[in-house]
């Protein structure tokens, strides 16, 4: 579905990611997982439009979108959970949900979507009036993760969804991630907690100073002693 | 339950007719009162400050709305006021109807709006407020020197006996007796200007409740998001700053025709300031505090220069500050304690309770497009 060839982004005359190639297939889940600094965040960035890729390219479905506006990837099924969240702090709950299905018209469909959000999450249905600004870091991730579902993507990217939240917040929203990935979606998850992140996935790609260093089955880079000693602190 | 809330809606459109009826009576007659209790000149102010209503909420789209701080606003202002008086006045011997200028102001206003955003699309802050304050300062400098080698805009002396605005036969210079009843020039003016004011109102209402409304927030909010979401911030961008110029335009064109003379000194910094210190006092992206914040400071500095003179007398016996220098300490002051004590601004929006009166999604979306 999703197929990186070669892809580099330099930040002036810095390479913060080198020649890196991955693949997602349809409805896959696919961690790509590395140390702060390696590159994953920038990788993303470059695959969702934010940042321009020094060189590479990207295909999507087989047609290569790296040159794509970023405001088109979301008409042609990719959403992106930014990193740190990035929800709209003066808007509700609702409104946010809104915004995430910008680029659709058919307002059945979106009310009957928003529904299916807060069932995915409970939470932000109690508090669906509430500004988000005010929600605590996790509920504004779950919001966060609700909003770009709006947009009914055929892929969804996640840029760090653990970042900053407790423990016991990142467990529920990785449940809810492995939730809507086994309901069919394809996700491309980028994510320090190694640990968390090779569990939920099948696959996973390890990030180091802007490289991909090894590729395997999440199972198998879980038991990868190198994995183990680098990432998962044994 | 159904025929509970139809009857409390029914009733509810009742009472907002009952007040519209009320507010356009006061507003018809409110002219009139002033121009017998008042006089003149505050008649003129109450002209100025329908035209700074126009303004202010041609900046809140871009500052309110969008989040874009836009220091070099008169730059449209003055686009539409030279447009006016360069078609309308025998400085090139044209004498352009009313009704052909100022939508042609407005559209070339905004296409200055479109050549300021469209450099600026990456600025945000502080540094969008120092290169809109440059265009601004640039379009005064050129109003300013473009009298040589071809005379255009007549340089520092400015464009004078620009004509009065005019429909048809009618003239807005002269009294009007519309059946039976003679009604002033500055009177006239009034209406024309609160004619268009309520229009540009209605157009901030309608922008504000649409898809590109709240795409603006969107962007104000968190850019990257917006990106996220699928806006093309680029293209809202654009167009917050030229529907904001374009009300600028207009409000410039009514400026040159009402006051009959343009020069560059009337759209100096102070006045792009002044503008944005309506928006941002009245209360941001929130439309009803913005035309407060344009009433009120339109009226303020010369309610001032008004009762500067008097106060001192009736306190201290003889005058021992010039009034013109303290009315401007005293506008400060003012403005200093309401940032103090109203930091959001006099009026407010309370928190966008517009679109959740009821919460249910399926009413949001129904009330949006």
């Amino acid at each position: 579905m999703l197929e990186v060839t070669k892809l580099s982004v330099a930040y002036g005359g810095i390479q913060a990611v080198r020649n890196v190639s991955f693949r997602v297939e349809q409805g896959e889940m696919v961690a790509l997982i590395g140390a702060n600094g390696a590159g994953k965040t920038s990788t993303l960035k470059a695959l969702a439009r934010l940042l321009t890729a020094a060189s590479g390219s990207v295909r999507y479905c087989g047609q290569e979108i790296s040159a794509l506006e970023p405001h088109r990837l979301v008409s042609q099924g990719i959403a992106l959970v930014p990193e740190g969240r990035g929800v709209f702090p003066r808007m509700s709950i609702v409104e946010n949900l809104l915004m995430g299905a910008y680029s659709r018209f058919d307002k059945p469909a979106i009310v009957a979507d928003t529904e299916h959000v807060f069932s995915l999450f409970p939470r932000l249905k109690e508090r669906a009036q509430q500004l988000a600004g005010t929600l605590s870091g996790g509920e504004q991730q779950m919001l966060a993760i609700g909003r770009a579902l709006m947009s009914r993507p055929k892929l969804l990217l996640l840029d760090e969804p653990s970042m900053g939240l407790a423990p016991l917040m990142v467990q529920r929203i990785f449940e809810v991630i492995r939730k809507v990935a086994d309901e069919g979606m394809t996700v491309l998850l980028v994510e320090q907690n190694a640990k968390l992140a090779l569990e939920v996935s099948q696959r996973g790609y390890v990030m180091e100073s802007g490289e991909i260093t090894l590729t395997d089955e999440a199972e198998k880079l879980l038991a990868n002693p190198k994995v183990r000693a680098a990432y998962l602190g044994e | 339950m159904a025929a509970l809330t139809f009857d409390s809606l029914r009733h509810d459109r009742r009472t907002a007719i009952a007040a519209a009826v009320g507010i356009g009576i006061v507003l018809a007659v409110f002219p009139f009162i002033v121009g017998t209790t008042l006089g003149n000149s505050w008649l003129r102010i109450l002209d100025f400050a329908l035209l700074y209503i126009m303004l202010a909420l041609g900046l809140n789209i871009v500052v309110g709305f969008a989040g874009l701080l836009d220091m070099g606003y008169i730059a449209f202002y003055a686009v539409g006021a030279y447009l006016y008086a360069l078609l309308a006045s025998p400085h090139f011997g044209l004498h352009l109807p009313v009704w052909a200028i100022i939508p042609l102001g407005a559209v070339l206003a905004g296409i200055a709006g479109a050549l300021l955003g469209a450099p600026t699309l990456r600025l945000r802050g502080d540094y969008l407020a120092i290169v809109t304050l440059g265009f601004g300062e640039i379009v005064r400098i050129f109003m300013n020197n473009l009298n040589a080698p071809i005379n255009i805009t007549n340089g520092p002396q400015g464009i004078s006996s620009i004509d009065p605005i005019h429909l048809g036969g009618i003239t807005l210079a002269k009294p009007l007796t519309v059946a039976g009843i003679t009604v002033p020039s500055l009177h006239a003016y009034y209406y024309l200007f609160l004619a268009l004011a309520l229009l540009i109102i209605f157009v901030s209402l309608r922008l504000e409740d649409s898809r590109i409304g709240r795409a603006w927030v969107a962007i104000r909010e968190d850019e990257i998001a917006a990106k996220a979401c699928g806006i093309n911030t680029r293209n809202i961008k654009l167009l917050a700053f030229t529907m904001g110029a374009s009300f600028g335009g207009v409000a410039g064109g009514l400026f040159a025709g009402f006051q009959g003379f343009v020069s560059p000194e009337s759209f100096n910094l102070m006045e792009s300031v002044m503008v944005l210190c309506m928006v941002v006092l009245g209360g941001m992206g929130h439309i009803p505090g913005v035309i407060l914040g344009g009433v009120m400071l339109t009226i303020l500095p010369e309610f001032f220069r008004h009762s500067a003179g008097p106060m001192q007398l009736a306190v201290f016996g003889k005058i021992i500050l010039d009034p013109e220098a303290l009315r401007m300490l005293l506008f400060g002051l003012a403005l200093v304690a309401v940032m103090l004590y109203r930091p959001a601004g006099l009026w407010p929006s309370t928190i966008r309770r517009r679109e959740f009166r009821n919460g249910s999604t399926a009413d949001v979306l129904k009330e949006g497009e």
